[in-house]
């Protein structure tokens, strides 16, 4: 703890006074490295651009009579400037190059630059997807390669790989479901999903035209077996179910719920969100599940990109298998690996629900996670999930003496470990807790979710970080939960050292300005 | 192992201080008969980055990379130079490894990115508002009918002959579990696009007419019409744009009055990649944002009265509104729209203008040379980049020999269209500016002698 010259701790307040930030202002208002950057409709211009062409050739145009006349009026930078602009953006971000992100269902683990530079190589980079197979062997080849890995680390049957990310993927599995219920002509109305499920779980399968009904969690956080099966009958065409859960739990039912869905006629799609926690020491396709998606850009490391692209490959059992989608890769005896999509589907795969997307899924993010696959190994990828249940469980009796958790009694975490706000005071909330961790320097943990906790905080280290890292960590998590469980009002306005104090959330959603228009040009113009 | 810190000592204390013996101690809810005890057997063990880089390297090798001979290929996908700073920018690390911008106070650079893509978005296509990106056009193409039948209550999407195939089968695997009903028919080898039809179809029980611009074909159609018509019958009008930068050369789908455009953008920035990722492009007019899918950025002030900007109208979202969320979707793009944006940047208007005239006249000049070669005829009147040659062959086989020869010559369209026979001898060819003149000559000549 830090003290004044007075001799007392200090607080938030008398920070700011001992350095009277509040009174020194600068002339363009940056403070040496926090430095703002208008948009680049302030700054550019249409007829200014960074990109030098040739001359076109003199010929007459063909457009059909349908030249554009009127302004386009997007602005251009020169080179210099756009580097400018958006290194300045990035310096306002968090990431996890810059620091430990303990985002829990999220699996921010570091991203390996070997990755990113095999996906950048030109036999990966620069080819078309719609080349004859016979010139792109090598990119069918990383996708086969990657869907075997997947399959033998599941145990599966088969695997999907065209699906572009999780949501994608959990569309995927429920669409075979229903095909294969279809397929059989049983007209089932009904997905279970408990109620601490992710909430593309039940967005999708209301998507995909079924109803949606909750079935409710025990007091050890996992989903209530006997709730389950007393709901189980001939309507439900099956439950969507998280594991390891979004407590932060393996649900050691699983076997016996995938069986009682199963004797009911269900099938059972699990999200695999949290595969990191489990990769290499058991084997989903044990535990009798149909489909899981993977996510590629959380268990395989793959970069999240600040919202995408993600990769969510879909593995299939036995029974869902024919009905997964078009097109995917086949391996000939002789190493010839072909395409099976529409022309070759009355042959090869009658049962398919069809295309999901236009091509052949996200193979910059194949070539990267393989490229990860095969550094980790076998091995490797068992340490990895060891490491990751090992650092969450640090975490959680490191910090179960100062914040409430709620599932601590029931044993060990896997992955991630999950807190409430039992215990704040002065009205403080879970909100402000992150907050306050942002000016510790930490991207918050991932907050009110699951839904089942009150005040959740759910905290996912990963496996790449160190017991330095971590350690530091929970101190800087033990101090905020402590200001919190005193009511330390200041919380309430933190962040206080961020590129930006709170943003008021509430008047961007009721007059949404989502583009920027030339009024405000003039009306800062006239300022 | 490299991307592991924790060493054998930092292991057994963290274990101390769980109190727990050894790690299976942390695995005791995996029942015992499903826990495995050592590696997953038939599969290799770790590898350092030299043994790594050779494996893949060798798999890299084994494609025909379209830099590295004449290339032709389009069909949704195009080859254009893409700068240098832009693969810099995107792989600065606070862009690269940062998540979803859910804490704004420390996303803003994410936020802005966000924010000015939409605008560049909104402008080339000439609407009102965008979204942050999609998966990619495909998707984008179907969340844009189920937004539709969301706006006008019904559920009759007319499809027309000239959408990219692969977005027709998109649609038609969604509306299989959705009971949307859709009219499609194969397009057929004419200079003219499907307009009439289109007109024909239109009806009081339409919710949308879908119309590719340019089309599958290349052919540029006017679309006033269309809107005019849908409009009438209180139906939208969805226009798809496969090739963003034909909008540097040809009036915007906005101007035309569409009321939803959609499209791939791919062609700035990002690459081919052998079809992902790619970028989906969703914009559409002011009075339909609150029915869009996908995430939105948008501009507010924060505590200080200091301009920023936040993730909005989040009440669509599946995270809040679960099973009446507008669409499933989660992840969306992020990294593909700021290479697409960060492209645009450097472009200008001005740069946008020229890029789309380079590609367009040398198009143009193909097309006159190639349509000279004996057995082939240029099928389009009007096109961008992009035309149809129908060929005395089946054009398949052709593309096939090509490729054999180091020629990458187009997409035919007997691989689109497997089961449309009277289509075999199309063969789709795109050009954009990485084509040199020289490469032209060596796809004339093999061209002529596939022919012949």
């Amino acid at each position: 703890m830090s003290m004044l010259s007075e001799g007392r701790p200090t607080r938030q307040e008398d920070n700011l006074q001992m350095t009277d930030t509040g009174s020194i202002t600068t002339h363009t208002g940056n403070r040496a490295l926090m430095v703002d950057e208008p948009l680049i409709f302030e700054i550019g211009s249409p007829d200014r651009s960074g990109v030098d062409l040739p001359e076109a050739p003199q010929v007459e145009s063909r457009l059909g009579g349908l030249e554009r006349e009127a302004p386009i009026a997007i602005p251009g930078l020169s080179e210099g400037e756009t580097i400018r602009h958006y290194t300045r953006l990035s310096r306002q971000n968090y990431a996890i190059d810059v620091g430990l992100f303990p985002l829990g269902s999220c699996t921010m683990k570091h991203n390996p630059r070997l990755n990113e530079k095999m996906a950048r190589l030109k036999g990966f980079a620069d080819i078309h997807p719609l080349q004859p197979v016979d010139s792109v062997q090598g990119a069918l080849g990383v996708i086969n390669e990657l869907a075997v890995w997947l399959i033998k680390l599941t145990g599966m049957h088969g695997v999907a790989m065209t699906p572009k990310a999780g949501a994608h993927g959990e569309l995927c599995g429920i669409l075979c479901i229903r095909a294969a219920l279809e397929a059989r002509g049983d007209a089932r109305e009904v997905i279970l999903v408990p109620e601490s499920a992710h909430g593309t779980n039940p967005a999708t399968a209301a998507f995909a035209g079924y109803k949606v009904e909750d079935i409710p969690a025990n007091a050890a956080g996992r989903v209530d077996l006997e709730a389950l099966k007393a709901r189980l009958g001939p309507d439900v065409a099956g439950v969507m179910i998280t594991n390891p859960n979004t407590c932060g739990l393996f649900e050691p039912d699983m076997k016996a719920i995938s069986d009682a869905v199963h004797a009911a006629g269900g099938y059972v799609y699990c999200d695999g969100a949290n595969f990191n926690a489990i990769v290499g020491k058991v084997r989903p396709g044990d535990l009798g599940i149909d489909a899981m998606h993977i996510n590629l850009h959380k268990t395989f490391s793959t970069p999240h990109g600040g919202g995408g692209p993600g990769s969510g490959p879909v593995v299939l059992s036995e029974a869902l298998s024919p009905y997964g989608p078009l097109p995917f890769t086949e391996r000939h005896a002789d190493g010839h690996i072909t395409l099976v999509e529409e022309e070759t589907v009355e042959d090869r795969h009658p049962h398919t629900f069809g295309r999901m997307s236009a091509f052949h899924g996200q193979m910059g993010m194949f070539t990267r996670a393989l490229t990860y696959i095969l550094s980790h190994g076998a091995d490797g990828l068992k340490q990895v999930a060891e490491d990751a249940v090992l650092n969450a469980n640090y975490i959680l009796r490191s910090l179960e003496d100062v914040l409430d958790a709620p599932f601590a009694h029931s044993g060990p975490c896997m992955h991630e470990a999950l807190f409430s706000d039992k215990g704040f005071t002065n009205e403080l909330t879970t909100l402000d807790l992150a907050k306050g961790m942002i000016d510790e320097g930490y991207h918050p943990m991932t907050m009110y979710f699951p839904l089942v906790v009150h005040g959740a905080m759910l905290v996912e280290p990963t496996e790449t970080e160190s017991k330095a890292a971590i350690d530091q960590f929970i101190g800087a998590f033990r101090s905020v939960a402590e200001r919190a469980k005193a009511g330390d009002e200041s919380l309430k306005s933190a962040p206080y050292f961020a590129p930006r104090r709170r943003l008021d959330e509430t008047q961007a959603a009721r007059k949404p300005i989502l583009v920027w228009t030339e009024d405000e040009e003039f009306a800062q113009a006239a300022e | 192992m490299r991307y592991l810190p924790l060493t054998p000592d930092d292991r057994q204390s963290m274990l101390a201080k769980i109190g727990a013996q050894s790690i299976d101690d942390l695995f005791v809810d995996v029942p015992e008969e499903a826990r495995l005890d050592g590696p997953i057997e038939g599969l290799p063990m770790h590898a350092g980055e030299m043994a790594v880089e050779a494996h893949m390297k060798a798999l890299a090798r084994k494609n025909h990379a379209a830099g590295d001979m004449p290339f032709f290929l389009g069909a949704g996908a195009y080859r254009h130079h893409v700068p240098a700073s832009v693969d810099h920018i995107i792989q600065r690390g606070e862009f690269l490894t940062a998540y979803t911008p859910y804490q704004p106070e420390i996303a803003q650079g994410t936020l802005q990115t966000l924010f000015e893509f939409q605008t560049q978005v909104a402008r080339l296509f000439g609407v009102d508002v965008a979204n942050a990106s999609m998966y990619d056009g495909s998707t984008a193409c179907w969340e844009a009918i189920v937004m539709a039948r969301r706006i006008t209550k019904r559920g009759k999407a007319i499809l027309s002959s000239g959408l990219h195939p692969h977005y027709v089968s998109v649609a038609k695997t969604m509306a299989r579990f959705t009971k949307d009903n859709l009219s499609y028919q194969a397009p057929t080898l004419e200079a003219a696009t499907d307009g009439q039809s289109m007109l024909d179809q239109i009806d009081d029980q339409t919710s949308c007419v879908v119309v590719q611009y340019p089309d599958i074909l290349g052919r540029i159609g006017d679309l006033s019409a269309i809107a005019e018509k849908a409009h009438t019958h209180k139906a939208l009008l969805i226009a798809v744009v496969t090739e963003p930068v034909a909008l540097g050369a040809i009036k915007s789908p906005g101007e035309m009055d569409a009321d939803i455009v959609v499209g791939e953008g791919q062609s700035l920035g990002v690459g081919l990649q052998f079809g992902g990722p790619y970028v989906g492009l969703f914009g559409c007019k002011q009075k339909y944002v609150r029915q869009m899918p996908g995430r939105l950025c948008g501009e507010t002030v924060d505590a200080e009265g200091k301009r920023g900007f936040v993730l909005t109208l989040s009440t669509r979202e599946q995270h809040i509104r679960r099973e009446k969320a507008t669409s499933n979707i989660c992840t969306n793009s992020g990294l593909c729209a700021l290479a697409f944006s960060a492209h645009m940047t450097l472009l200008g208007e001005k740069g946008l203008r020229e890029l789309a005239m380079l590609n367009h006249k040398k198009a143009v000049q193909a097309a006159d040379r190639l349509s000279q070669i004996d057995g082939v005829k240029l099928l389009n009147d009007s096109f961008f980049n992009e035309f149809t040659l129908v060929l005395d062959a089946d054009s398949r086989p052709l593309v096939r020999k090509l490729a054999d020869q180091r020629i990458l010559a187009g997409v035919s369209l007997g691989r689109l269209y497997p089961e449309v026979t009277p289509l075999a001898h199309g063969l789709l060819v795109a050009v954009t500016e990485t084509s040199t003149e020289e490469e032209l000559e060596q796809f004339a000549t093999a061209l002529e002698g596939a022919l012949s």
